[in-house]
């Protein structure tokens, strides 16, 4: 395509590179303004990379940037934003004690002398962005106090306040609730027909489908293909963005569920600023099924993990494993109770990073009589063992056992937990956020193990914040709102609607019944 | 007794306001996201250069201005460390605190014939109020340096600085999130370099009221602690300017404390009540700081674009 100035930004040839990996290579972007256009991609894929560079985060190492048609160096964000280039992070730049107003004229303040803050005149501004877009936010309250999709919004308005005419939105939807979804992509709509330019960066088909209208696909770096989105089912979509076909719903057979493995019964628990985070909690796992707990980022998931793993004091209230109270003892009896967790977090809880994948792979049995002898280590079993793990479980590359875990990428980390874990033979597995950053294959892998383990008779318990991923997984679902379970369903009952409206706090009448 | 009274407020106000200069410092520096543990060594190095060029000028002023100089120079080797190179910011103070009473005692020797002391001061700095202007009264015994005036001054500045200002809420907000700040197009790394650069400029001239209004001399234990004491009341002041004055007037009491008992008919031996302020701080510190609010950024080097 000829640089135009209908487009508002043209990417030329980008090309980044860190250290000896090339995160983009010759990649080519061409946005018509006053549109909205997304960008899809793996994790990884440098969708990201190439956002921060036309934001001036990061620079090319080779490569032409073209607003409207004018070749533009763009050094810093200083500079982005006086061209009219706004960005809203996947991981909100905000202040958590200031409040939404400081956050807004954050760097760009008005001033009476002596640089002295006065806001009266940005608060008209801001309240008529506010009305232009309908977007409503308390500019009094503090971020802490919040929620994330109004948070959301007070970045969308920052970018506003200093004159964005290009809007890049970094997976905007990862952290919504449905419903805000919705308004989000209203707002968007709104940004449009006042001739804003938008860029949405997402690797979920279904909001490219309902947001944009062309889409550029970058896979490993490189520049895939720029299409009509109208033009494209998600499929289409999905195999240009992995490079290979891939099934993006989720096959299972029914769940036979058998007896009860694991109850939790009026658990109440407190987090450490002493407030009620888990409250009158029950909830009864069965074997061969997995039951989804879907649930906004803050309702009690954390401490709930934590209670039922030891690491936290229970108030009150039981947990069964088995039949037998595990409440309140130490997490190695608790896991000795075949309790294996897959925790949210694989660098800080998962694994080790500096250790290598042998190493990692005994974490959790390096007591066991087979890998220790009077307290020493026996090496040759524990090869064995890893042997055997990056074998069944496929971790890539084959032979990496001594190489340090942190070079490993996320899926096959990931793998690597996930096969350890179940080598515990746990009649309960734990799954918080099993995919998280992992890209479609590993996703449909880890799907997959999960169903197969549910399939031999063991419970899965997902907590996730991925709705999508819950409601394909998951035999029952149920939300957890404000650190009670505020509803259950079966799985062919529950949909997007019903579940999201329960974890945004709303009140569903047929919810209790189903 | 009320001359007593008198003589404790004297004291207290004369003691905390090296303090309070510091911590001051130490507020800035830590509200930008950067550790400043080499307050100790900043003031060290400000007391000998208050001393030695108000010795030799004969102007206890110019004496001041250097010993704000000299911390400042040191905390620009602190800057770099630091925010430059993202060295370790506490290794980096601990180095500052053992360079700076090194290179004072070392320049002291270098210009007072190989003494560790230095010789006094012709002309301190000047007291606003005092005999002079009291006499007669029942006021006689109460006395206030200049440098209390300047500390009080520079509490209210400061405090001015960082909650009604744009550069204040910049700062704020890079102790909390300097990639925000980043992404606004402000420079965090100039921004923090001028606040440790600031930082140690105030913790010299604390150095320097120690040297110039205090004892009028620069003597090898002449900053003992107080760097750190200046630290503390950071701390429990929960990195508010208002905050840390307050616990430096505590601290600066405990100092006219061990003044008075020890000139008074107390058997106590003066290397016990010389102990009072140590000890105060560190119950301070155990009994009511509790639940932390310091800046969340505090202490991490920003690393821009890392992910």
């Amino acid at each position: 395509m000829e640089i135009s100035k209908d487009y508002a930004v043209q990417m030329r040839g980008i090309t980044k590179i860190f250290g000896n990996f090339k995160a983009l290579d010759n990649v080519d972007l061409d946005v018509k303004k006053g549109e909205t256009h997304a960008i899809l991609g793996e994790n990884g894929a440098g969708k990201s990379t190439l956002m921060n560079i036309l934001y001036g985060l990061y620079e090319a190492d080779a490569g032409e940037i073209y607003l409207n048609g004018e070749r533009m160096e763009i050094k810093n964000p200083s500079c982005a934003i006086h061209s009219g280039i706004g960005m809203v992070h996947q991981h909100f730049m905000l202040i958590d004690k200031f409040t939404v107003m400081q956050n807004i004229i954050l760097g760009n303040e008005t001033t009476d002398k002596f640089g002295i803050i006065n806001t009266r005149k940005a608060k008209k501004r801001v309240l008529e962005i506010m009305s232009r877009y309908g977007m409503k936010v308390d500019l009094k309250r503090r971020i802490r106090s919040i929620s994330v999709g109004m948070q959301q919004k007070v970045e969308i308005l920052k970018a506003l306040y200093r004159g964005a005419e290009i809007l890049i939105l970094d997976e905007p939807t990862a952290v919504l609730t449905p419903y805000e979804v919705d308004e989000l992509l209203e707002i968007i709509e709104n940004l449009k027909k006042d001739g804003k330019t938008v860029i949405i960066i997402t690797h979920k088909l279904k909001e490219i489908k309902k947001s944009s209208k062309e889409c550029t696909i970058i896979r490993k770096g490189n520049f895939v293909d720029c299409v009509n989105v109208e033009k494209e089912s998600e499929q289409s979509l999905a195999e240009k963005m992995v490079g290979r076909k891939v099934k993006l719903s989720v096959e299972k057979r029914p769940a036979s569920p058998g007896d009860i493995v694991f109850e939790i019964k009026n658990l109440n628990v407190t987090c450490e600023r002493g407030l009620e985070s888990v409250k009158n909690l029950s909830m009864t796992l069965r074997r061969g099924e997995i039951y989804g707990l879907a649930g906004i980022e803050g309702n009690g998931q954390k401490e709930l993990l934590e209670a039922i793993i030891g690491v936290r004091h229970v108030d009150s209230g039981k947990i069964l494993m088995n039949g037998k109270e595990i409440q309140n003892k130490s997490t190695r009896y608790i896991l000795d109770s075949k309790i294996s967790v897959i925790h949210e977090d694989r660098h800080k809880d998962g694994c080790v990073l500096s250790m290598s994948v042998a190493d990692n792979a005994i974490l959790s049995k390096y007591r066991e009589r087979k890998f220790c002898i009077n307290g020493f280590l026996n090496y040759e079993e524990r090869d064995k063992f890893t042997d055997q793990l990056i074998k069944n479980y496929d971790v890539r590359p084959i032979g990496c056992k001594n190489t340090k875990i942190r070079n490993l990428s996320g899926g096959n980390q990931q793998k690597l937990i996930i096969g350890r874990e179940i080598a515990n033979n746990p009649d309960l597995l734990i799954a918080v956020q099993p995919t998280r950053g992992l890209d479609v294959g590993a996703i449909e892998y880890v799907h997959k193990i999960l169903i197969n383990l549910r399939d031999q008779g063991k419970a899965v318990l997902l907590i996730s914040l991925e709705l999508d991923e819950i409601l394909d997984l998951s035999d029952r679902i149920a939300v957890i709102y404000d650190g009670s379970i505020v509803g259950e369903f079966n799985q062919e009952k529950a949909n997007e609607n019903n579940v999201g409206l329960l974890m945004a706090g709303g009140k569903f009448n047929d919810a209790q019944n189903s | 007794m009320l001359n007593n009274i008198l003589i404790a407020i004297s004291i207290t106000l004369m003691y905390s306001a090296p303090l309070a200069l510091a911590a001051m410092g130490g507020v800035i520096s830590e509200r930008s996201g950067i550790i400043n543990i080499g307050i100790e060594g900043m003031m060290s190095i400000g007391a000998l250069a208050g001393a030695a060029v108000g010795y030799f000028s004969g102007n206890a002023w110019l004496g001041l201005i250097c010993a704000g100089i000299a911390g400042g120079l040191m905390a620009l080797l602190h800057a770099i460390a630091s925010i430059t190179f993202k060295a370790d910011q506490t290794v980096s103070g601990i180095a500052i605190n053992l360079i700076g009473p090194g290179v004072a005692i070392f320049l002291s020797r270098y210009f007072f014939d190989g003494a560790a002391l230095s010789l006094p001061v012709p002309v301190k700095l000047p007291k606003v109020l005092d005999q002079k202007y009291l006499q007669g009264t029942s006021f006689e015994n109460f006395s206030i340096d200049v440098t209390v005036l300047i500390a009080a001054v520079v509490v209210i500045i400061t405090w001015f600085l960082l909650y009604k200002t744009k550069w204040g809420l910049r700062i704020r907000a890079m102790g909390e999130h300097p990639a925000a700040v980043d992404t606004l197009g402000v420079s965090v790394y100039k921004s923090r370099y001028f606040c440790v650069i600031l930082s140690g400029i105030l913790a010299g001239l604390g150095g320097g009221t120690i040297t110039l209004a205090i004892i009028s001399q620069f003597t090898p234990t002449a900053i003992s602690g107080q760097g750190f004491i200046a630290l503390a009341a950071v701390i429990f002041g929960k990195w508010r300017p208002f905050g840390a004055y307050v616990a430096c007037l505590l601290f600066g009491f405990s100092q006219a404390l061990v003044v008075m008992l020890g000139g008074g008919t107390l058997s106590v031996p003066s290397s016990i009540l010389a102990m009072i302020p140590y000890i105060l701080t560190i119950l301070v510190l155990i009994l009511f700081v509790g639940h932390s609010s310091a800046p969340k950024a505090s202490g991490v080097p920003y690393e821009k674009g890392a992910r």
